[in-house]
């Protein structure tokens, strides 16, 4: 059983918190204007790396805020977790991978990249 | 047809002489009924004070309850707080809370049935809570006055700390898993009640 | 009876206490403090189980877990199966039988309680031996938060198999005294009887307690026999010992045949010579306790075989002084006897090969390979394993950042050292976690002098004819030879994880303490590579066996899993409904009456609906309330339609898609207030929809002013439905006027029903009259009875889930999860009035445009009537298009989703999801069953009352 670290309420077991993807993919602003396969990128795509990967959890039965953590998918450590609006931690900004989606434009302060 | 106010039923109706039958070292009591209310509001705005002056506290931070007051206020989350008061008092108290924030941004919602909250009190409290809930209830770490919503047993409650070493806490729990909470509450008891 | 091989005066045990038992249907004697194992040698019973391939007679080789032999079935006082000899600490009354590999479960259910324990600390030490004692001590006197585990009754460890002396005194005075005080720290947690099993994430360790099981039938009922504690610990000190590891030879397996440092163990802690006349072989110093403990106690040594040439002086003066034989430079290299062993064949070893072989009559065998320390929790942990081509073991090859190993778990062999190493893991824990030491003084250990060089060796050559090593065993409990591990290297397995899995080493219940490193060395010898390259296999939890029953806790029967009710349960329990569980929630699913079936009670229930007055508990549908300036935006992003158009007072129906399109959710929205929203979900998704909204909030629209709060159990919801229901409703709420013009379709008004203040709203998910009545949960009970008395005239029906869903498919209202499976869209459900046309955007509008979601093939919700209208369709069932099943691949055209029988209907009728389905209605296809079709005729899917004429009553 796995600690993970809520910002907000430090440290709880795995079992309090649910999953949810990849982060840092934004619901393009004008889904009308991609072409089908942009959209499907968008919907079904999302990246699978070996290595630090930035993901949505939330703290589900805790304080039932959503935020942002770069786990490493082979040891499972949590590398960082930071409120979601907040910035890259910089100790993960170089390890992770980028990615564009079509049309799917980074939100002000969430993107993958430096 | 004539009409009469309602008797009333908690969800732990019923349960008060098997908890009566518990162990020396706990006890355990429903509080039923109590004006309980969602607060959600920006920590520090305007609308947060205008709630703290009308309330009469500040609000707690994360992990903590104010519980000196008639009006306890329990942190839920980072905007969000439950605020309990004595049974019926909600209208009134949603009243003035929703007139103090005014045209600020901030929300009231009545969830007083919505959970009901349990007292535990004695020293094998924290004992029996280790049976099912992963919080360190250390009183170095979790000292009087914490509040944390976690899992006991398979059941999500929210936990305040009223006595050290939690020797004495409230239970809030949703209405729905009450049950299945008091019967875990009571079979973790059963290596103290003796044999029978 | 006394114990014919029971020494006077050594062991822990309590001669002066008889504990009887029967084994194999003999009955022995023993003694508190044994275990069953060393209660068998102290009654001269060796062959105990037999061997899972070959049946051949089995002894017991160790005095704890790595024993691979001694496998038992206990019968009583409760059957259980495969523990083994070393571990049943023995109880009156126990009745026990040897195994041959497979057990067996008991038929009946298990009495015992079994629980659960969360263990916060800063240190966790695994061993009461000297370095897990003096680690322990060192923690609890720099006043940190110590959990201290123990797999044996008492501490001490190794301790507890010598003579050694502390400070002057026997070594577990020692050990008692320290365990005292640490017993006697507020802050010091020492469990005894408890395995360290699992080294999990963030310093977690599962550890098992073993409470009563020593009791036997006296064990008291009300506390639990069996504990799993949850340590989760800053800081972990593996103080775990080291296992004795043996050496392959021919007929290696034959009763009698013993560890040496085992049967040192069952002379020192429970007083048993475990035979008369032993022969020891050994590669290293450590054998020659055992020589000199067991000489001394009386056996009869009649060789020392040492595979080394050379033997430090002073072991050979011991020798000598008792008049004991070594043999240096020979090993054993194999074994005669039936049932027991009576000869060992000793040969030399030198660089030319074997020599002559000799026989050595004896009823006992010792052997030494060296040790290989128990790493298992620590390279659970991630600790790396280096190997130690001295010891011919793998040793940790440093600590971690929280994990760190002291003592023989080290490699570590001397008392002194053991001490040292002990409070020096201990002193870096504490560091680590940045607090101050103070530091146990060891006591003073007598001077050991430096150990001689072992010689490795991993087998001994075979001097039979045919295939090398015929008989000659690496797993016992598996029995495996080395001529199997030859048969995996030759067929080019390369790395000991294939040699494991091809010949089944280390599988075991003793996950290979004796066989794991031993294999290692063979393949590597085969293969011609270097071991330290070649490695172990990977330890992976449970370290020792544990039952189900341990690991389930208190989470069985009524506790299994929540049981989630409605405020109305106690009336439906008293009311004799029958509950259907839904997830956690148990609901009424029919309250049957005296003598009445299932679709006798339905077929009232509906026509109660129908025809009267019915009311059911609706209360575990989700509800959350929607509050902020911008309620109504959030609520249009993320139903298909329009929500911000929706009056104040007023209600709709909504469905919530995925991104991808796909029906996700649906329910009802009402506007409380300008600001101010109340939906519903299904009950099923209740939480998972709340989360859904709340990750939109959250992450995509923060600026949104917008809260969300479930209030699913604040409120109690009580459906009341039929043509007669406004005249009930009208009774219990005098206040509203219920006429069809001042309170129209899908709209809701704040009233008082029973002197409660309610929030009834006019919906229907049966097509009839109906009204949702939403109380304050306390109130619930009290509104629902006098509903109930002031129906009573009307002959008001209670119904529950079953009836629910007969009226809604009749109607066709989906059940999102049931009737779709999450590639199912609005349109495909016939609903595309839900869509919005007028709005830009909401979730999944994009993909309703993709090419797949526009094919004419799609598969469609449409009704089914069976030809035989008493023919009930098994939801799930395929449906095909011809009367007989054509040849594979068949091509399946959809199923079955929902089946019912139908009193309006006057028969069975079905939903299902069928390709092109609305360009099929009126066609015949059918549902191929178990050796059969049905045919069926494809029909609109809304089968009664297709003009909505009802719902006004």
């Amino acid at each position: 059983m796995q600690l993970i670290e809520c910002p907000w309420c430090g440290a709880r077991e795995e079992a309090e918190f649910h999953y949810g993807g990849q982060a840092h993919i934004a619901h393009p602003e004008d889904p009308h204007a991609l072409d089908d396969e942009q959209w499907a990128q968008y919907v079904f795509f999302r990246d699978n790396p070996k290595g630090p990967f930035a993901e949505r959890w939330t703290h589900a039965a805790g304080c039932r805020r959503w935020f942002n953590a770069v786990r490493d998918t082979v040891t499972h450590e949590f590398l960082a977790v930071y409120r979601v609006g907040d910035p890259l931690p910089p100790a993960v900004r170089t390890v992770l991978a980028t990615r564009t989606v079509p049309g799917a434009q980074p939100r002000q302060g969430q993107e993958a990249t430096p | 047809m004539t009409v009469e106010t309602p008797v009333r039923f908690s969800p732990l109706d019923g349960w008060q002489n098997t908890f009566e039958r518990l162990p020396e070292g706990l006890d355990i009591r429903e509080i039923p009924f109590l004006t309980q209310l969602s607060l959600r509001v920006e920590p520090g705005s305007p609308a947060a004070r205008a709630v703290e002056d009308t309330l009469g506290i500040a609000l707690p931070g994360p992990s903590c309850a104010d519980m000196s007051g008639e009006v306890k206020a329990l942190w839920l989350g980072p905007d969000e707080w439950l605020l309990v008061a004595p049974p019926d008092r909600s209208q009134d108290l949603a009243g003035r809370l929703r007139a103090a924030i005014g045209d600020a941004f901030a929300t009231v919602t009545d969830v007083s049935a919505q959970r009901t909250t349990l007292s535990l009190t004695g020293q094998l409290t924290r004992e029996v809570l280790a049976r099912g809930c992963a919080i360190d209830l250390d009183p170095r770490v979790t000292p009087v006055g914490s509040c944390v919503t976690t899992l006991l047993a398979q059941a999500g409650v929210s936990l305040v700390v009223r006595g050290v070493g939690a020797s004495s806490v409230w239970l809030l729990v949703r209405s729905s898993f009450a049950s299945y909470v008091a019967t875990w509450l009571v079979d973790a008891c059963t290596e103290y009640r003796g044999g029978s | 009876m006394s114990n014919p091989f029971r020494t006077e005066d050594h062991g822990h045990i309590d001669r002066g206490t008889t504990l009887s038992f029967v084994f194999d249907g003999v009955t022995y004697t023993g003694h508190p403090g044994d275990t069953l194992a060393s209660a068998l040698l102290a009654n001269g019973v060796h062959t105990v189980a037999t061997g899972i391939k070959y049946g051949r007679p089995r002894g017991i080789m160790a005095a704890g877990v790595e024993e691979p032999n001694a496998l038992v079935q206990i019968e009583a006082p409760f059957p259980e199966p495969m523990l083994t000899a070393t571990t049943v600490e023995l109880y009156d009354g126990l009745v026990a039988r040897g195994l041959g590999g497979q057990g067996r479960l008991s038929d009946q259910p298990d009495p015992a309680r079994y629980d659960t324990m969360h263990a916060p600390c800063d240190v966790l030490v695994v061993g009461a031996g000297p370095a897990g004692l003096s680690a322990a001590l060192t923690a609890a006197r720099s006043g940190a938060r110590v959990v201290l585990v123990d797999e044996l009754p008492m501490p001490g460890g190794s301790l507890l198999s010598g003579r050694q002396t502390l400070d002057g005194a026997a070594a577990t005075a020692w050990a008692t005294a320290v365990t005292d005080e640490l017993a006697a720290c507020p802050d010091v947690t020492v469990l005894s009887r408890t395995t360290a099993f699992g080294h999990y994430d963030d310093g977690l360790v599962l550890a098992l307690e073993k409470r009563t099981d020593h009791l036997g039938a006296a064990a008291p009922a009300h506390v639990s026999r069996q504990r799993i504690w949850r340590i989760r610990a800053r800081q972990v000190v593996y103080a775990t010992g080291a296992y004795e590891r043996p050496v392959a030879f021919d007929n290696n397996d034959r009763p009698g045949i013993m560890l040496a440092g085992s049967a040192r163990t069952y002379l020192g802690r429970f007083g048993v010579v475990a035979g008369r006349r032993a022969v020891v072989f050994t590669t290293n110093d450590s054998a020659y306790h055992a020589v000199l403990d067991l000489a001394d106690a009386g056996v009869r040594i009649a060789a020392v075989v040492d595979a080394r040439e050379s033997v430090p002086a002073r072991l050979l003066a011991a020798c000598a002084e008792r008049g004991i034989e070594v043999r240096t430079g020979h090993v054993v290299t194999g074994t005669s006897g039936i049932e027991r062993i009576s000869r060992a064949h000793v040969a030399r070893f030198g660089h030319d090969g074997l020599g002559e072989r000799q026989g050595v009559d004896c009823d006992l065998l010792l052997v030494s390979g060296g040790w290989n320390p128990a790493v298992a929790l620590f390279s659970q942990a991630g600790g790396a394993l280096a190997y130690d081509p001295e010891a011919g073991a793998f040793v940790p090859a440093g600590a971690l950042p929280t994990v760190r190993t002291a003592g023989a778990a080290r490699g570590t062999t001397s008392l002194a050292g053991c001490l040292a190493d002990g409070v020096d893991a201990v002193t870096q824990a504490l560091s680590a976690l940045d607090r101050s030491v103070t530091p146990a003084p060891s006591p003073a250990a007598a001077a050991a002098p430096p150990a001689a060089p072992g010689r490795v060796l991993w087998r001994v050559p075979s001097p039979q004819d045919g295939p090398d090593g015929s008989h000659q065993f690496v797993d016992l409990q598996r029995d495996a030879l080395v001529t199997d591990v030859f048969r995996a290297t030759g067929a080019g397995l390369r790395s000991v994880e294939h040699v494991k899995r091809y010949t089944t080493i280390g599988t075991a219940h003793d996950q290979g303490r004796t066989s794991g490193v031993l294999t290692s060395g063979i393949v590597a010898e085969a293969l011609g590579v270097d071991i330290a390259e070649l490695g172990t296999t990977r330890f992976r939890p449970p370290a020792v066996p544990v039952a189900f029953a341990a690991f389930a806790g208190r989470n069985r029967g009524e506790l299994f899993d929540p049981v989630r009710v409605t405020a109305l349960h106690p009336w439906h329990v008293e009311h004799g409904a029958l509950f259907e569980d839904v997830g956690q929630w148990k609901r009424p699913w029919y309250y049957p009456r005296e003598g009445e079936t299932m679709d006798e009670a339905v077929l009232r229930e509906c026509r109660a609906a129908r025809e009267g007055v019915a009311m059911m508990d609706g209360s575990t549908l989700g509800k959350i309330n929607v509050q902020g300036p911008d309620a109504g935006v959030l609520l249009d992003r993320l139903y298909t339609n329009l929500m911000s158009t929706l009056k104040p007072g007023r209600i709709r129906y909504g469905v919530m898609c995925g991104v991808d399109g796909m029906a996700m959710d649906d329910g009802t929205v009402i506007r409380v207030a300008e600001e101010e929203f109340f939906l519903t979900t299904t009950t099923g998704n209740a939480a998972r929809v709340l989360e859904w909204m709340e990750e939109w909030l959250q992450t995509e629209w923060p600026e949104l002013r917008v809260h969300l709060t479930s209030v699913t159990e604040h409120w109690v919801t009580i459906p009341l439905v039929g043509p007669r229901s406004r005249e009930v409703l009208a009774l219990v709420a005098p206040e509203l006027d219920v006429s069809n013009d001042a309170f129209p379709f899908m709209s809701w008004r704040d009233t008082t029903v029973a002197g409660a203040a309610a929030r009834v709203c006019r919906i229907s998910f049966s097509g009839e009259l109906a009204y949702e009545i939403n109380v304050p949960a306390w109130d619930g009970i009290a509104v629902w009875r006098a509903l109930y008395a002031a129906g009573a005239p009307f002959g008001l029906t209670t119904y529950g889930t079953e009836t629910m869903h007969v009226l809604r498919a009749e109607k066709a209202y989906p059940i999102i999860g049931q009737d779709t499976d999450g590639t199912v869209t609005p349109q495909d459900l016939g609903m595309s009035w839900v869509v919005s046309k007028k709005k830009a955007d909401f979730v999944g509008k994009r993909s309703f445009a993709r090419p797949e979601n526009q094919r004419a093939d799609r598969k469609e919700l449409v009704a089914l009537l069976p030809a035989d209208e008493r023919r009930l369709l098994p939801e799930g069932a395929q449906i095909i298009a011809t009367s007989t099943v054509p040849a594979p691949p068949v091509p399946m055209l959809g199923h079955v989703t929902s089946s019912y029988r139908s009193d309006a209907l006057g028969g069975t009728f079905a939903l299902a999801l069928v390709r092109s389905g609305t360009r099929r209605i009126g066609e015949t296809l059918y549902v191929a069953l178990d050796g059969e079709t049905v045919p069926v005729t494809v029909s609109e899917p809304v089968l009664y009352d297709k003009e909505g004429a009802r719902r006004d009553g």
